[in-house]
């Protein structure tokens, strides 16, 4: 029965994409969270009015984080090419597509946190400062934390653009499931095997979404 | 205890300045509940806010307990801050914490060591009579337990003064008295110094010592309370004042009691202090030939004793009207002729 629906797609193949797939997403998911949060907290502290308010660093950090987020996902991978081979040795495989993933989406999920950031009651802060906090104390134990779920939520978001983000690294040989779809299926017409990546990959949507939710539902005390 | 000299505070605004505090001078004692009332935009929360410098004045100097407050450097204001605890209108609590972890986070800002939190944490839950609800989160209590939670958090590092801007302004009336009665009585406990900003006269009447009425960012007015509602100097003062016994200030709803009779008498009985003896219109109804009958009136509790303001309409022969008044005086209490007009 599946033989006779899927002639073209070969399991191995399958599971092997899927993989690199995974790895691409997780390992740039973790460097999108680590610069996203760091740009997206300079965002926010130097905000007007903020604890290390100021005009200079806000508007630098404003424009490198808008300008990457201009850029279509797919220049930027060719506009890193050079960048990449000098960090990863290759251009091939899905290690080299890490850089422009997490390029890529670090400034989209920077915009998230300066959100959720934002959304963090004044009023609170001004009662750390009461107590006499430092702004570290503030930061790690008043801002993160009271902006978890949606810090957890913009994740969330992230990682399934990242997804999309892989499929398209694909195309100029990253790997994973979006390279399948394209050499294996598209180049030589086999539609099933297109067919069979596109499920991989709206399931794998599916539990990130899933996942995301959860946590991000369990963390929320409001 | 606190000594504000000459304090200012001014916004810069496009094409104006706003004197959000302008030149405020006070001597606030130990152990003392202050109250600082005036109208929305009076400057109130500026000014309570600028004694632990979460805003910075624009001139003027603050002392808090010696301490020179407005020449703090950067680490020392955040030490000396912890010793002076602060309560707000929506409590602003951390949400994504427990009860337990709000009022302990005070003492981890005060770097205290987590085993040596536990005791302090658990007595002051104790102290606001929060105990079992340690493990709640602030979006599972009512208001009043939050603002429990919340002057629980401001005490945790025993800190000498509590500033409390509108604490009681977000609940109902009831839980307005529970809150105010744990502030007299930690006020007691602890000889805690409390300056209390509020725009209701009720909360001055209750619980403060000494009040300061606020207008435009200055202060118009400073006495002790009981002098302050009996001998209301300024304008703004007397509509406050007002807040509380309305019918004794509106004439008006007397009218109708008010003629020409000369057999019908009504007299405004002053009590101040311990003057408010209970049985004294039923002695004078019994003494002397007189109808005594009760029109209107109020006796307010202070914390410095209590004071108020009776109207009765006397009915009955004109002399005997008169040596009953004349007791009435006697008996120390104030007597005033409420003329027609
Ligand atoms: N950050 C600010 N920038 C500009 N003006 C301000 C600022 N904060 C307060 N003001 C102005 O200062 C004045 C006093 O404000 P404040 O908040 O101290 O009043 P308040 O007496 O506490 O009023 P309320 O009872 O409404 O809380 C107001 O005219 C207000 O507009
Ligand atoms: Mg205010």
């Amino acid at each position: 029965m599946f033989e006779e629906l899927f002639p073209n797609v070969v399991m191995d193949d399958m599971w092997t994409a899927t993989y690199e797939t995974l790895y691409m997403t997780i390992i740039s998911v973790i460097g999108t969270f680590i610069i996203g949060l760091f740009l997206g907290l300079v965002l926010y502290l130097t905000d007007q009015g903020n604890l290390w308010s100021n005009r200079w660093i806000n508007g630098i950090t404003a424009i490198v984080v808008n300008v990457f987020r201009a850029i279509p996902f797919i220049i930027l991978i060719l506009l890193l090419f050079p960048f990449t081979d000098f960090l990863m040795g290759t251009i091939r495989g899905p290690k080299a597509a890490l850089p422009a993933l997490i390029i890529g989406s670090a400034p989209f999920y920077a915009r998230l946190v300066e959100i959720a950031l934002k959304e963090v009651d004044k009023g609170v802060i001004e009662a750390a400062k009461s107590m006499g906090a430092k702004t570290k104390t503030i930061i790690f134990k008043v801002l993160l934390p009271e902006s978890k779920p949606a810090l957890v939520s913009g994740l969330t978001v992230t990682a399934i653009a990242l997804i999309g983000y892989t499929a398209m690294a694909g195309v100029i040989g990253a790997g994973g499931l979006g390279d399948l779809a394209y050499m294996k299926g598209f180049q030589r017409r086999d539609n099933d095997v297109v067919f069979a990546c596109t499920v991989f990959i709206v399931v794998i949507v599916f539990i990130f979404q899933f996942i995301g939710d959860f946590a991000s539902k369990k963390m929320d005390k409001r | 205890m606190i000594s504000i000299k000459h304090l200012s505070k001014q916004y810069r605004m496009k094409d104006q300045i706003v004197h959000a505090v302008n030149d405020v001078s006070l001597e606030i004692k130990k152990g003392e509940i202050f109250g600082v009332i005036g109208y929305s935009g009076a400057g109130k929360s500026t000014f309570v806010r600028l004694i632990n410098r979460l805003e910075e004045p624009t001139s003027g100097d603050v002392y808090v307990d010696r301490h020179h407050f407005t020449k703090l450097g950067k680490n020392e204001l955040r030490e000396k801050r912890q010793k002076i605890g602060m309560i707000f209108q929506h409590f602003n609590l951390l949400w994504s914490r427990t009860v337990y972890e709000n009022i302990a986070f005070p003492l981890e800002i005060a770097g205290i060591k987590k085993k040596d939190q536990q005791e302090k944490v658990n007595e002051l839950i104790e102290l606001v009579g929060l105990k079992g609800r340690e493990n709640s989160y602030p979006s599972q209590l009512s208001g009043g337990q939050k603002q429990r939670v919340g002057i629980a958090r401001a005490l945790a590092n025993d800190p000498e003064v509590l500033l409390c801007d509108e604490a009681t302004s977000a609940l109902d009336p009831e839980t307005t008295d529970d809150i105010l009665e744990l502030l007299v009585s930690i006020n007691k406990k602890l000889n805690l110094t409390i300056i209390l900003i509020t725009h209701e006269m009720h909360v001055i009447q209750k619980i403060c010592h000494r009040v300061a009425v606020m207008e435009q960012g200055e202060i118009v007015e400073v006495g002790d309370v009981l002098e302050v509602f009996i001998n209301p100097k300024e304008k703004t003062t007397k509509r406050f004042v007002k807040q509380l016994s309305p019918l004794e200030h509106d004439p008006n709803r007397l009218k109708e009691f008010l003629t020409d009779d000369e057999n019908k008498e009504v007299i405004k009985l002053h009590f101040v202090g311990g003057t408010a003896r209970r049985s004294l219109i039923s002695e004078v109804a019994k003494k002397f030939d007189v109808y005594a009958n009760i029109l209107q009136g109020s006796i307010s509790q202070t914390q410095e004793g209590s004071y108020g303001t009776l109207f009765v309409e006397l009915d009955g022969n004109r002399s005997e009207i008169e040596e009953a008044i004349q007791y009435v005086r006697e008996s120390g209490v104030e007597v005033e002729v409420v003329e027609h007009v």
